[in-house]
């Protein structure tokens, strides 16, 4: 590849759009045109020139690759960009997802369609800006940035309690990462550097790296959100708009995921070897529980944010294993997810957009004239419980591998959780779906539009494409899961000696 | 003193000269011409400020002047410049509410010249005195002003209130400063040092350096000496508690850091706990009593009280990060306050009236978009949210706290900073989920620039900190 600096560009791309949209004019229905026919050309363009990233990625090189560095704010703080195999796919399904996001807006979005539009951008520009820093306070800029954005957009144009639901996400998340900070400031000061790529060659002395690993994993933990600091979710996802829903379980509760394997595991191994236990714990709770609860749920929106909560179990499970299966099967499980999820909330918002009601009991036999969605959300639901063939089982499969090799009970209690999610999601698909269509508001329901056919049927494409194959996922993550496992043991083995020589 | 040494002097304190001066002649000029001339000597006022702040800037020249009393450094050039630039901004928003808040006479104008000369003194101030002078001088004038508007209730309130609890705070400042001075033998803050380090320190001289510190941590409005601030800033008229909010708490936060970084470094220990106490208690007090309030002057009394709280926990450092820290604080602190304040001065309703609630922000971002915009980004800013310049305010004091392993008040900091994010995001939830109830006159200009120039620093701030986080880090030096 030449000089160019393709992460900033990718990163930066959609302010453009936002320069653009805000030259643009509201009124009238060629100014809506007009805003939605920018918003889909910026995020669409992005996608594509980020492939290039994918294109011009080195699989065997474990390193960071297309580096940038500058100096920032002229106080040690760098503005250093690169990507390695564990972020530079969740740059590609930030950017991926978001011309969703706006196909999703497309009617739905009546009021202030040009705010949203750049709140979405923006948005945006963040996530990416998450997975691409190596510094770890542009890092924490961008991941708090989040919130701003997200905030609005669930505010705005949430449903009925989305006052109630963006303060409690908001702060919620932001008390989590506080600490998070202090914990960066307190690695800048022992290692003297914020710079990622120097940090995760820094050993912490082990007594620091309980209070760091804590720390971090406060923000993390909610961002997740594991299981107790979970309870922001079902709320902030049953008031967020669709495109809202599909960003924040596609894309926001992967930084929490990220943000454990790049810092959690591989800057404080000996904290995450003693931790593991907990992190099994709560990740079992989380499977076994959140699956009980999402079974009971009225609302569709709430029960799958619930499975998204569960589905989050194995994440962490997979990343504490810490070996190559368990980390290579969280990061695509959360791929997998990314794209699984965001098209159930895509689905939701298709019958949503008609009736004006998530209460799973206003709906029934919709397979009688809705065929085209019936088959949609059947492959979605098939593919969140995790049946092989779809891209939800290689994650599944792999984190229950990778810890089965560290702790067959942990295993046990996982597995079990894959047939609480199979019955919370085919009862709800045998709800909505099936039975006679009996309910008169239901009968004039039209089947898939050509818009919504667009959305949908890419994404059923990728998640049984990579559910056949998933190598072109696992062939970018190799060699820096491999690297990253190696470290971890490395600094295990000599913690351990350290602690032989001493006796 | 030789005719060298004066002439150095006066170069080193020209800009209080030019101020001094100044503020007498347009006192001559208004005093010939009447009320009618209000605007002239405030155009000339704000000229003056001017002329001082290009001074500091462009002529260079650091040292020790008149014998000791008075200090320039890079330190304290940086915050006089800081407060020039404040004092220039609340006198150029206070035009177009001159009418109506009754501050069209020629003696707004020559006060607030008057009290800005008193901040510049207090921040060169390298001696008890001549810190007890200059406070003065800033206050005296301070009382008048919020009293200004003598036809008003509220506003003869606020100037009394501020005048008898600013006298107490005064006399126990003095009193401080005779036991400081009886146990050192010193009222010089070289000559103090001196004294702390070559001996132990007593126990009288501990309870010196407390009233001193009670007195300045009443003018920059710490818990527990903010009892005065509320009231204050709800009944002065709302350009002079834009002043109030900006200036004074530059100066005072300057001398407070002079005289605990310069006199009393040697009892480091001492003095500590008390700034981290005074930091714990603002910092929570700003947090929790903003909630419940309604009236969206007294909310920024509360939000000043613990943005005070931030910066002393990189004073609380006691070390060159924690003062560049406290530097890059103020600026911030203060360009988001100015910002906040002209946007509170556009809430005014078609018919004339000002209104000061916090609902009737209401549905703003359909009425005023851009001023919703700008709020937004301004109250974002001060929760402490990046990418915002808040944010970065907040991380070099914390910084500085974890380098001097202050982790308890780092940790109370950083959670006080979520319960205060409660109140800006309901700011921001009235002017973007809410619908509008009225709406509110065409905004002036002078108010658009500054909320303008505001909002454009705090979002811009992660492209141009560089060089404001150097010179700060450079005011810092002067003391380590």
């Amino acid at each position: 590849m030449t000089d160019w600096p393709i992460l900033s560009t990718v990163t930066f791309l959609p302010l453009v759009g936002v320069l653009l949209l805000l030259l643009t004019r509201e009124d009238g229905p060629f100014g809506r045109r007009n805003i939605l026919n920018v918003s889909l050309f910026t995020t669409v363009f992005t996608f594509i020139v980020s492939l290039f990233i994918w294109i011009g990625f080195d699989n065997s090189n474990a390193g960071f690759q297309m580096v940038e560095k500058h100096d920032w704010l002229g106080t040690g703080i760098s503005y250093h960009l690169g990507v390695d195999g564990i972020s530079m796919l969740f740059v590609i399904l930030t950017t991926f997802l978001m011309p969703f996001c706006v196909l999703a807006s497309w009617n739905t979005i009546e009021k202030r369609l040009k705010e949203y539009m750049i709140a979405f951008l923006l948005l945006e520009v963040v996530m990416t800006g998450v997975f691409v820093s190596l510094d770890v306070v542009l890092f924490y800029v961008f991941f708090e940035a989040t919130l701003i954005p997200m905030f609005v957009i669930i505010g705005v144009w949430g449903g009925k309690d989305r006052v109630y639901a963006s303060y409690k996400f908001f702060l919620y998340t932001l008390l989590g990462s506080v600490l998070m900070m202090l914990a960066i400031m307190a690695m800048y000061w022992q290692a003297g550097t914020t710079d990622i790529t120097e940090l995760l060659k820094y050993g912490f002395p082990a007594g620091m790296q309980t209070w760091l690993w804590l720390a971090c994993f406060a923000a993390f933990a909610v961002k997740m959100p594991m299981w107790p600091v979970h309870t922001w979710l079902p709320d902030a996802h049953v008031q967020a708009p669709t495109a809202g829903s599909v960003i924040l379980a596609g894309v926001m509760l992967k930084l929490g995921g990220y943000g454990m394997i790049r810092f959690s595991l591989a800057m404080f191994p000996i904290a995450s070897e003693h931790f593991a236990p907990l992190v099994f714990a709560l990740s079992v709770i989380a499977i076994i529980y959140t699956s009980l609860v999402a079974m009971m749920q009225d609302d569709i929106k709430k029960l799958i944010a619930y499975s998204s909560v569960a589905h989050m179990g194995y994440v962490t499970m997979g990343i504490f294993a810490a070996n190559v299966q368990g980390v290579q099967g969280a990061i695509f499980q959360m791929l997998s997810h990314g794209i699984v999820s965001g098209a159930l909330f895509l689905c939701v918002g298709v019958v949503y957009d008609r009736l004006h009601t998530r209460e799973i009991s206003a709906y029934g036999g919709l397979v009688n004239n809705m065929p085209k969605y019936a088959v949609a959300f059947m492959i979605f639901t098939m593919a969140n419980v995790g049946l092989p063939g779809t891209s939800g089982f290689v994650g599944e499969f792999l984190t229950i591998i990778g810890v089965f090799r560290v702790n067959t009970w942990v295993a046990l209690f996982a597995a079990t959780g894959v047939i609480l999610s199979a019955s919370y999601a085919l009862w709800l698909y045998r709800r909505v779906i099936f039975g006679a269509l009996e309910k008169e508001s239901l009968k004039g329901l039209l089947d898939l539009s050509g818009r919504e056919k667009l959305i949908l049927y890419p994404l059923i494409a990728l998640t049984i494409f990579y559910g056949f194959y998933p190598a072109p996922i696992f062939d970018a993550t190799a060699a820096s899961v491999d690297l990253l496992v190696n470290n971890y043991s490395a600094a295990l083995a000599a913690a351990k000696d350290l602690a032989l020589n001493v006796h | 003193m030789t005719a060298e040494i004066l002439s150095l002097s006066l170069q080193l304190s020209m800009p209080e000269i030019i101020l001094a001066v100044g503020a007498l002649a347009l006192l001559m000029i208004g005093v010939f011409s009447g009320d009618k001339s209000a605007p002239t000597v405030t155009g000339l006022a704000v000229a003056l400020l001017a002329v001082a702040g290009l001074w500091l800037i462009f002529m260079p020249g650091e040292g020790v002047a008149y014998g000791g009393a008075f200090k320039l450094d890079a330190f304290g050039r940086f915050m006089k410049v800081l407060a020039l630039i404040g004092s220039i901004t609340a006198m150029v928003m206070s035009v177009g509410h001159a009418k109506s808040d009754q501050l069209n006479r020629f003696e707004f104008p020559v006060l607030l010249v008057l009290s800005t000369l008193g901040m510049l003194l207090l921040i060169s101030a390298n001696d008890l005195i001549a810190f007890y002078l200059a406070l003065e001088l800033m206050s005296l004038a301070l009382y008048v002003i919020a009293a200004f508007n003598r036809d008003s209730l509220r506003s003869t309130e606020a100037g009394l209130k501020y005048f008898v609890l600013g006298a107490l705070s005064s006399g126990m400042m003095l009193y401080g400063m005779s036991l400081v001075y009886g146990f050192t033998g010193n009222t010089g803050f070289e000559g103090i040092a001196k004294v702390l380090s070559a001996e132990t320190r007593g126990l009288g001289l501990i309870f010196g350096m407390v009233f001193v510190l009670a007195g300045a941590c009443f003018k920059i409005s710490a818990v527990p000496f903010h009892m005065w601030t509320p009231d204050v800033y709800e009944g002065a008229p709302t350009p002079v508690t834009a002043f109030f909010a900006a200036g004074p708490k530059v100066a005072a936060m300057a001398i407070l850091v002079r005289i605990v970084s310069d006199a009393f470094l040697p009892i480091v220990a001492d003095w500590r706990q008390i700034i981290v106490f005074v930091s714990i208690a603002s910092m929570l007090l700003g947090s929790f009593a903003a909630i419940g309030q309604r009236n969206i002057k007294r909310l920024m009394a509360y939000s000043s009280i613990g943005h005070m709280g931030y910066a002393l926990v990189g004073l609380a450092a006691g070390s060159e990060t924690g003062v560049s820290g406290v530097v890059l604080y103020m600026t911030i602190y203060m360009v988001m306050t100015l910002g906040t304040f002209a946007c509170i001065m556009a809430m005014r309703r078609k018919d004339g009236e000002n209104v000061e609630n916090v609902d009737d922000l209401a549905g703003l971002s359909s009425t005023k978009p851009f001023m919703a915009v700008v709020l937004t980004a301004l109250m974002f800013s001060m929760a402490g949210i990046p990418p915002l310049a808040g944010f970065f305010a907040k991380y070099f004091v914390f910084v500085a706290a974890i380098e001097a392993k202050l982790y308890a008040l780092a940790v109370i900091g950083v959670l006080s900073s979520v319960v205060g994010a409660y109140y800006y995001l309901r700011i921001v939830k009235l002017m973007w989920f809410d619908e509008a109830k009225g709406e509110f006159a065409r905004i002036s200009g002078e108010l658009r620039l500054v909320f303008g120039l505001s909002g454009l620093f705090v979002t811009a701030y992660v492209l141009i900190g560089g060089p404001i986080g150097t010179a700060a880090s450079a005011a810092a030096k002067s003391f380590f």
